[in-house]
């Protein structure tokens, strides 16, 4: 039996092999929907992607991780309360936590996990209008000094897919306060609040810069014809942010 | 099934008074809850013919359950034969897997298959609207996965209730909120689908799902159980009380308000469960694990035990005491019948059992081997090593009962036919006035069959997996295959029931026509067919000629436009009292690209390309939207026109390769005016339009082009560089054509000129507001 090409995996080369050299893992849980996607993303950034398994106990040597959206663990008990007690998660918040700084990026069910492994502080909850909610959506970019955020414009305004049943951030006023304060507020929506969000926040950075989560996708706004509106390409940012993390730039 | 083995006393289990083969050769004269179980006295006569003796009880179920309407296909059988007949060898060039197994496969070129299937789910989502419209979702994806492919996407054409009535809610947020629930979870997009609202519907809605997958030729996977020695695992959930007698008493009898609830009938979905599933099985694919796998969907392990014996080349043997149960309270016969959901069943070499359970303990996945493959030629099923069922597995799972059931052409048939919209006294008053017509078209998009379906949509993923290259509301859902190349597939879905009951031959036709054309109009080639039909009881002579014609229409239909049925599903006894649904044949079209990249969208993108109007209009509003919104049906489907379509489908196809334009959409019900605004409001993108002349060719009246339903047209939108290539196109194939417009960016609204302008934010605010008024 021949080995079957992986649906959905990009299979352009890499346009820099400066690029290709930065090693970026993409964790995939039971459940996980957008691992594919963003293995992708990275792809088209033009560095090289490494699954990595929930259950291992290592990062593999990896530079940067992303923890993609999906329902790991069927969201059951809470979306992320499951799966932040996976082997690997202990790695990725140890590697976070250390002076290296590992950057890590928690899309959607992954802002979720960051949040329920303390990388982030506060938590989602149901929609306000209780349903899901699939759309295109305009973020402000308010801080891009972060690993995930440098390569935007401050308040850039970026049209990226929304997608989720429990998205509606929230934490307490004194933490709010506090990121605000810090300019740890990554992402803003703007327009009307597509889930009830405290402060109309879409993503958010921890303090050392290097761990930045959000709901909306990015991953799925890289490739022309298959992002917002058939052009939209604004999610590359992110994955050009963390190139020029790693090679140096900042 | 009490009157069969009784349950377990508290603190004990599987202590049954359980029914052998030894017992029932014994005691021919026990009395059997055959009726209950919904068998008819002349079926239970032959499963005593068949047995040479009566049926245990385990063996009961078994029948039961396969010669089920839903599952035997007992009345439409005669007739479904006229697809697999009426096809060329032309027709079969690319066809890999044909009716009868879990989808049908055909061939896309450079290694790829491609799988679909469309399937009802109409009973469980009226009891239990969001259990019931979520495992339908399951069971079609499984039904892919069976086959050996990947899903990559859904879609669900669904029909329900008056808009305003108090139950239609109740069936419109469970079933929207269970196919996002389950759907969403599974990481499939769901690119497009259906919706219409009739009061025909209210007690018997029409939820049905289909799920398209793609596979290297070398990955497709059938149902046998083949191989001497070969072990037999059951694979996923456990298998609990959830969805006993589904397919028998639910699915295949109409409802009756004097008898108990039937919730209990209806199964639970754990859409985390079959995720891991999908992946789980991909990986014994990946690695050639398994000889034949069979979904656990209606009938449950009585059909993947009894389906997989009779394709194969031996027999089976099981142990139904290895079933893993999450109610051990369960009789042998329930667990035979229960239809929980999430659950596979494989045969696997001896040489793979380790690395099978390797896969299984990686993704945490229950199992449990249940037998092996013999060489007896028969199905044998053990409880605790005693015999309780031993057959021919043919007989369960092929050789049900078939009906001829008597049909003919209804009395009033004739009267419907002849009580045409013009002239009739809902036609009063028809707009005529600018002020009239424009108040015409605001009430038209505004309507519940015609009004943004972004409230139902939102709800569903359109963008995981990253191939979606268009979705609703385009005309058609396009899925990229290879990202190398670009190969992918295009998919449409279409009934129109109201058509179909003035006209069941053509109306049936109707519906592949508006499918293939959605297909060509996206720039797909089509290429196969898959068919899903509502209909009511065919015990109704009435009813049984509709389907019978409906039949008939679709299967010449198929043959003239040279696409063959792949797969599909019939769901009768869709009625309520004496009153059935319209008859409903969905029909589901997929198209191939070989690059997806050409995909032609919806709505209008650059100022200033004119907008050209494909085809001819005749006055043809009997069945119409229109006729719909002022409360008349009755008169002549529109004319069906094949030689049209095809024709069409050749001109935007090509257009569509050869970059001659960038906007398409097809003309259907709610006609020019509906399909104007839709190519508006999609971008945002206004259009200048004049239909003076178009009018004066067709020999109509303004109102008559805005709101006729003559099928075979199509606007498009051409750039200005494309104009004279476009024109020579349809010159040289003789193809009627008429420029009727210009986009134009900077107006902001729809400007049919000598008559109205529409700004485009009182356009979107009367096509939007509908669903959010009605349902929040």
């Amino acid at each position: 039996m021949t080995e079957t090409p992986l649906i959905g995996s990009y299979q352009g080369a890499p346009a820099d092999s400066r690029l290709a050299g930065a090693r970026i893992g993409v964790v995939t849980f039971p459940g996980t929907l957008d691992d594919r996607d963003a293995i992708r993303a990275v792809r088209v950034s033009g560095a090289t992607a490494v699954e990595l398994w929930h259950g291992d106990t290592s990062l593999d040597g990896v530079d940067a991780v992303i923890i993609p959206g999906g329902f790991s663990y069927g969201d059951y008990l809470r979306a992320g309360a499951i799966s932040r007690f996976a082997p690997l998660m202990t790695e990725i918040v140890k590697a976070a936590n250390s002076d290296a700084r590992l950057p890590v990026l928690g899309i959607c069910n992954g802002f979720q996990i960051l949040t329920e492994a303390h990388l982030l502080p506060g938590s989602m909850i149901k929609n306000d209008h209780l349903k899901f909610l699939c759309r295109d959506q305009v973020l402000r970019v308010e801080n891009n000094t972060s690993a995930w955020t440098n390569a935007y414009q401050p308040g850039a305004e970026i049209t990226v897919p929304l997608k989720n049943q429990d998205g509606q951030y929230i934490a307490d006023e004194k933490t709010l306060d506090a990121l605000e304060a810090e300019g740890r507020v990554a992402f803003r929506y703007v327009g009307a609040n597509p889930n009830g969000s405290r402060r109309n926040i879409a993503g958010i950075a921890n303090a050392a810069g290097n761990v930045v989560g959000l709901m909306p996708h990015p991953e799925h706004a890289v490739e022309a014809g298959y992002g917002p509106g058939h052009t939209g390409t604004d999610g590359r940012g992110f994955f050009t942010s963390v190139l020029n993390t790693l090679l140096g730039g900042k | 099934m009490s009157e069969i083995s009784s349950a377990p006393v508290a603190g004990e289990t599987k202590k049954f008074n359980i029914d052998t083969v030894e017992n029932a050769a014994a005691t021919p004269d026990v009395e059997l809850p055959w009726a209950e179980l919904g068998l008819k006295q002349n079926e239970y006569d032959d499963v005593v013919k068949v047995l040479g003796r009566r049926p245990t009880g385990a063996e009961l179920a078994m029948y039961s359950v396969m010669w089920s309407e839903h599952c035997s296909y007992k009345s439409s059988k005669n007739h479904l034969r006229q697809f697999g007949d009426k096809v060329t060898e032309e027709m079969k060039k690319d066809m890999m897997v044909g009716i009868g197994e879990n989808a049908g496969v055909t061939n896309l070129g450079d290694g790829w298959a491609v799988t679909f299937k469309i399937e009802s789910h109409n009973s469980p989502s009226f009891v239990e609207p969001y259990q019931g419209a979520a495992t339908g979702i399951g069971g079609i994806v499984r039904d892919i996965i069976s086959m050996g492919a990947r899903p990559v996407a859904v879609m669900d054409p669904l029909r329900f209730g008056a808009i305003d009535h108090p139950d239609t809610a109740r069936v419109m947020h469970g079933a929207v909120a269970g196919i996002g629930g389950y759907g969403n979870s599974l990481g499939l997009p769901n690119i497009g689908g259906e919706m219409v609202f009739d009061p025909i519907y209210q007690g018997n809605p029409l939820v049905n799902a289909l799920a398209v997958g793609v596979m290297r030729h070398e990955d497709i996977r059938l149902a046998n159980a083949s191989g001497l020695g070969n072990k037999v695992v059951l694979f996923g959930a456990r298998t609990g009380g959830d969805g006993i007698g589904g397919a028998s008493v639910l699915a295949s009898e109409s409802f009756d308000s004097t008898k108990p609830s039937k919730r209990p009938a209806v199964q639970v979905g754990d859409p985390f469960a079959e995720k891991v599933l999908i992946e789980c099985c991909l990986e014994l694919f990946k690695g050639s694990l398994v000889e034949g796998i069979q979904d656990l969907g209606a009938a449950g392990i009585s059909c993947a035990t009894s389906e997989l014996a009779s394709n194969g080349d031996g027999g089976m043997e099981v142990e139904l005491t290895s079933v893993l149960l999450r109610d051990p309270t369960l009789t042998p016969g329930e667990i035979l019948m229960s239809e929980s959901q999430e659950r596979m069943m494989a045969v696997v070499s001896p040489a793979n059992v380790a690395a099978f359970e390797a896969v299984m303990d990686k993704w945490a996945v229950e199992y449990s081997w249940l037998g092996e493959v013999t060489g007896t030629g028969r199905l044998i099923i053990k409880w605790e090593g005693e015999v309780i069922v031993d057959v021919d597995p043919r007989t369960v799972a092929h050789d049900g009962p078939v009906y001829d059931r008597p049909y003919a052409r209804p009395t009033w048939q004739d009267a419907l036919q002849a009580d045409t919209f013009t002239g009739s006294v809902q036609d009063a008053g028809r707009p005529s006035t600018p002020e009239e017509l424009k108040a015409a078209v605001l009430e038209l998009i505004a309507s519940p069959n015609m009004c943004s379906k972004d409230w139902i949509t939102n709800q569903y993923d359109r963008y995981v997996g990253g191939n979606t290259a268009m979705a609703f509301p385009d005309d058609a859902g396009v899925v990229r295959v290879d990202e190398e190349t670009g190969l992918g597939v295009a998919l449409a879905t279409d009934a129109n029931g109201r058509y179909t009951y003035l006209d069941p031959y053509h109306g049936a036709q109707l519906a592949l026509a508006e499918a293939y054309r959605n297909v060509a109009t996206s720039g797909a080639i089509p290429m196969a067919v898959s068919d899903c039909l509502n209909f009511g009881s065919p015990e109704d002579p009435d009813v049984m000629w509709q389907l019978a014609e409906a039949i008939r229409g679709l299967s010449d239909a198929c043959m003239e436009l040279g696409i063959p049925v792949t797969g599909g599903n019939v769901s009768l006894y869709n009625q309520t009292g004496a009153t059935p649904i319209h008859p409903s044949p969905v029909v589901a079209v997929l198209g191939k690209f070989d690059d997806v990249a050409r995909r032609t969208p919806s709505g209008w993108a650059e100022d200033g390309q004119a907008i050209y109007l494909l085809g001819t209009t005749a006055a043809e509003l009997d069945g119409s939207e229109w006729a719909n919104l002022r409360g008349h049906l009755g008169g002549a489907a529109p004319k069906v026109d094949l030689k049209r379509e095809r024709e069409l489908g050749e001109i935007l196809i090509n257009a569509s390769r050869d970059g001659m334009v960038d906007a398409a959409h097809d003309l259907s019900e709610g006609g020019l005016a509906a399909a104007l605004v839709e190519s508006s409001l999609r971008n945002n993108t206004g259009a200048r339009v004049a239909l003076d002349e178009v009018a004066a060719r067709d020999g109509v009246d303004i109102f008559t082009l805005l709101f006729s339903e003559t099928q075979g047209r199509a606007i498009v939108s051409v750039p200005r560089s494309e104009e004279v290539r476009f024109n020579d196109m349809c010159t040289a194939r003789r193809f009627p054509v008429s420029r009727i417009g210009v986009v134009d960016a900077a107006g902001g609204a729809l400007d049919v000129q000598g008559l109205f302008t529409a700004p485009l934010d009182e356009l979107r605010e009367a096509h939007e507001g509908t669903l959010p008024k009605h349902f929040g």
